[in-house]
């Protein structure tokens, strides 16, 4: 594997306030997006590289006007197009470190194919991806991650669709880089996203992020206070997965599939359970552990998957570097001449 | 004792040769090889490939027919020709399909070995052509070509397939007899396409060689042709389809610019080969990005001009409506973008390997919002590299997108290219916003051409903030004040309206003033060239104009038309142009003469149809 991390360095440390723009944030007083600008401004410093070279993508809802609010190159895209737009940002120049904000009607929805294939090529962008399952800026109707039978505005009787899990669309189109954060926990969302930069490939970290006027609460049964330590599993690489107010429940694989159970009944220690390996390249623990849903299941959080393979633009850099080293055709004017030619 | 035949050599001023046969008998690997060698020996030409849609249609059915037709002078050659002279047949299906596009006394040249009973009944004969007196009016020339194709390489051990496979070379050496050609080229080409394969290569040049005698010692060939080599510009020279060359001008204003080429792009019929030939070019480091739809294209493309780097996408009708809402943000956000739109005929999925110029409306105007944008067209094979390369320095200096329309006649066609040196080409100065400009502003603009500074990320002290949304002039803050909309309204499209101090102004062909003025646009250019030019030597008053820039039109537009007696707008569409053109500059009377068949305009119709307004 190659590895083409090419952004450089800020010669000085920056900080929080490097990364604020002059303009006044307009989303609504409690929504979950507050959270996330939050954690970017916090983590951009800490990642270190220079400010010209952050560009900030987006697309089209709530999500999207995020560039306007960070101080950095941005470019606010029409609906679904972020990750096409953001491919060839990166691949144009892999110098800058590309971030896209995103949200589940964008991506999954009008912008699916862009997301699937952005991920099948490992391009190294970052994918903010804000799940409220719900259209927030059309003001409340369903989208590709709201739950079945959910009441919306074009869903009055209940919704009768299917919905995505994030993460199982992000492994079965082979990404390489999946993580998952509430809104309510910027320490963690921090760190997530500084992991998400350091991959080398498509990184997408889900938020799950409160819309506090069309669907307001739909994270709760997971993400509120009281909760969190007995539905949210918080996965560090090479431990074991244990979870639970008093850390006395974990994850066990039982023949193919997940389980949770009880540290110290019916003869099971921690050493039975689960031992998280996000750089495994096999999937299928992987999918798994980011399928587990609430109530029978802690859902996961934190880096689930973070796969080295090559990227594609590191790939088309290499390709690039040995054409011009091995090839004859040096200038456009040499191409002019070359193969069959003749003078008058 | 060898019979020395009578042999008498007819010289002509041209000539247009055809190869027809099934999809798979080979026949654009022979036209083009023919084309080559006629180049080589100082002919001009032109090239065009007739190939139907499917791969591998059904063996012998008239959907299967493949051809590549060729016109090749001593003098200037400005199409592929309407009518042949020769006419090359593999199959019955061929013949059928194609009698109809040869001239009344041509050569037929048929391989007779293909006329079985099943053949011919798959092609819609119900009588064998060949023995029917359905042909008297042609000089027919019969040859087993199958059957002695496979005779000449008894020797070499070649299997039976690859023996099939190399009767093309046995027909084209027949024909290079007729044309009295040198067999030298043909058998180094042969070689250098199949080089890795020794025997493929044995076994074409011995096909070559032996139609080559074979031809010598029939009876049926005691006249050959000659045509001379055409008096051409000192220089060198190519042959070059458009779409090559529209690859190779993006290239050449990349390289002149110091912008890197960003290429996002969909396969679609007919522009994949742009796509494909600058795929081959790494080295000169242009950046091809194979997108999962012609949205990722164009959107991509627009990302890598966000960078810094001239994005380009290349598409065909359908792809280009699908491009439409980010043509729009490209618009907006005043990014350079060159649009290739190698045109075919439509609507939908239309007739994909068929050439019209029925897009301009939608390149024009088709689009939410007030969005202008510089629309332009090439007109020959050739002059596709001039236009690729004008689009893009229009696009960067400019700051704005450009479509440039060609369409899958010049796209597949072939012409003679004379090869530029890059360095005199004209400079290409994107305004690069330099690192730190205190005075930058996303939407400044320079006061005489409107244009926007072009601020790419890395720059130190340049970073901003573009998008969809309407953005106030100067600050580029999101903006729903109604008095800055109509401002930027007013803006965008002046600043289109200036370029119109920087193109070329329009040259008439003819006298400027006159009885009639033919009016074309793109691809159509060789058709009325040609047309007016016969008619002028007998006499007329007529002149020709071809507009390859179109949206803004040269500043000369309505001195050129206010010369002539009668207009008369000439266009592979409904009426597209010509309305335009009454939409501009109402005060003229035009004509229109319009063709929608997914054919070429034919010199004979263009003549009948002018000869008829000059009578009016």
């Amino acid at each position: 594997m190659i590895m083409y991390k090419k952004v450089a360095k800020s010669p000085v440390e920056l900080s929080k306030q490097d990364f604020v723009s002059d303009q006044m944030v307009k989303w609504c007083p409690g929504c979950g997006a507050h959270a996330i600008l939050a954690a970017v401004a916090n983590v951009f410093p800490r990642i270190g590289y220079r400010k010209e070279n952050f560009a900030m993508v987006s697309g089209i809802g709530c999500s999207s006007r995020f560039p306007y609010y960070v101080d950095t190159f941005g470019f606010h895209g029409i609906h679904g197009r972020a990750a096409a737009i953001a491919s060839g940002l990166k691949i144009a120049n892999p110098g800058l470190s590309v971030w896209v904000a995103t949200g589940d009607g964008d991506s999954m929805a009008i912008g699916g194919n862009h997301f699937i294939h952005v991920l099948r090529r490992n391009i190294d962008i970052n994918i903010l991806l804000f799940n409220n399952q719900i259209y927030g800026l059309t003001k409340g109707q369903f989208s590709p991650t709201t739950p079945l039978g959910a009441v919306t505005k074009t869903s009055p009787h209940g919704t009768i669709e299917h919905p995505f899990t994030v993460s199982g669309l992000v492994m079965g189109a082979q990404g390489t880089f999946f993580a998952r954060v509430p809104d309510n926990n910027i320490k963690l969302m921090s760190d997530v996203i500084y992991e998400a930069a350091k991959h080398d490939g498509t990184s997408v970290v889900e938020i799950l992020q409160n819309c506090i006027i069309y669907a307001d609460k739909v994270h709760e049964p997971v993400t509120t206070r009281d909760m969190r330590e007995e539905r949210q599993l918080f996965l560090k690489h090479g431990e074991p997965m244990i979870f639970g107010k008093n850390r006395d429940k974990g994850i066990m694989l039982t023949g193919n599939s997940l389980e949770v159970v009880e540290i110290g009944k019916n003869g099971i220690n921690e050493d039975d359970l689960l031992v998280h390996d996000m750089y495994t390249k096999n999937p299928s623990i992987h999918r798994m552990t980011g399928w587990m849903k609430a109530p029978d299941f802690p859902v996961a959080m934190g880096v689930i998957r973070a796969a080295p393979a090559d990227s594609y633009d590191g790939l088309m850099e290499r390709q690039i570097e040995t054409a011009k080293k091995n090839s004859k055709i040096q200038s456009v004017n040499d191409l002019l001449r070359s193969g069959d030619t003749w003078e008058k | 004792m060898v019979m020395v035949k009578e042999h008498d050599v007819r010289e002509l001023e041209d000539v247009v040769i055809k190869f027809v046969g099934d999809s798979g008998d080979g026949m654009q690997l022979t036209g083009t090889l023919f084309s080559e060698v006629a180049a080589h020996s100082g002919n001009d030409l032109a090239t065009f490939p007739d190939f139907p849609a499917e791969i591998r249609a059904p063996h012998n059915t008239i959907a299967g027919v493949s051809g590549f037709q060729m016109h090749i002078g001593k003098r200037k050659i400005y199409t592929p020709g309407d009518m042949c002279d020769v006419l090359v047949a593999m199959n019955p299906a061929s013949l059928k399909a194609n009698l109809k596009w040869a001239k009344p006394g041509a050569t037929l040249l048929i391989d007779s070995s293909a006329f079985e009973e099943k053949a011919i009944g798959k092609a819609g004969y119900s009588d064998n052509p060949l023995e029917d007196g359905s042909l008297d009016d042609y000089h027919v020339i019969k040859a087993p070509v199958t059957e002695r194709t496979r005779e000449s390489l008894d020797d070499l051990g070649v299997d039976k397939r690859l023996a099939e496979r190399t009767k093309n070379m046995f027909v084209l050496g027949m024909i290079f007899y007729l044309f009295g050609r040198e067999m030298e080229k043909p058998l180094a080409l042969i070689k250098k396409k199949f080089r890795d394969k020794p025997k493929v290569v044995l076994a074409n040049q011995t096909a070559l060689k032996a139609g080559y005698n074979f031809a010598e010692a029939m009876e049926e060939t005691k006249v050959t042709f000659k045509v001379d080599p055409a008096p051409m510009d000192k220089g060198l020279y190519r042959n070059i389809t458009g779409n090559v060359a529209t690859a190779w001008g993006l290239l050449a204003a990349a390289e002149r610019s110091g912008r890197p080429l960003f290429l996002g792009s969909y396969p679609i019929t007919p522009a994949t080969e742009i796509l494909m030939e600058l795929a081959n070019h790494k080295s000169l480091g242009v950046k091809v990005f194979q997108a999962e739809d012609e949205i990722a294209g164009i959107c991509s493309a627009i990302g890598a001009s966000f960078s810094g780097s001239m994005g380009v996408t290349t598409t065909s009708g359908p792809g280009l409506s699908l491009k439409s809402e980010a043509l729009g943000l490209a618009v907006i956000t005043e990014l350079p973008l060159v649009v290739v739109n190698v045109q075919r005929a439509g609507p939908s999925t239309g007739m994909p390997t068929k050439s019209e110029q029925s897009d301009l409306m939608q390149a024009l105007f088709g689009r939410n919002g007030e969005c202008p944008l510089m629309v332009m067209a090439a007109s020959s094979s050739a002059n596709c590299f001039h236009y690729a390369y004008l689009a893009s320095k229009y696009a960067m200096e400019h700051m704005t997108p450009v479509i440039l329309l060609t369409d899958g006649y010049l796209g597949f066609g072939s012409e003679l290219f004379k090869i530029p040196d890059v360095n005199e080409l004209p400079p290409i100065n994107p305004p690069m916003a330099d690192p730190n400009d205190p005075k930058f502003k996303p939407y400044r603009r320079d006061e005489k051409t409107l244009v926007r500074k072009w601020a790419a990320p890395g720059s130190e002290g340049l970073r901003h903030r573009v998008g969809g949304l309407e953005k106030t002039n100067i600050d580029g803050n999101v903006s729903t004040d109604p008095l800055n909309h109509q401002l930027m309204v007013n803006i965008r499209e002046e600043k289109i309206g200036r370029i119109a101090d920087y193109i070329p102004l329009l040259e008439v062909h003819g006298d400027p003033e006159g009885d009639l003025l033919v009016v074309g646009w793109g691809g159509t250019e060789g058709a009325l060239a040609s047309t007016v030019g016969r008619m002028q030597k007998k006499g007329h008053k007529i002149s020709h104009v071809q507009f390859n820039f179109i949206k803004p039109l040269p500043k000369n537009t309505r001195e050129v038309l206010s010369g002539f007696k009668k207009i008369v707008v000439c266009e592979l569409n409904g009426g597209q142009f010509v309305n335009y053109l009454r939409m501009l500059l109402p005060e003229f009377k035009y004509q229109q003469f319009n063709k929608v068949q997914g054919l070429p305009f034919h010199v004979q119709e263009l003549t009948d149809r002018f000869t008829k307004l000059l009578e009016e």
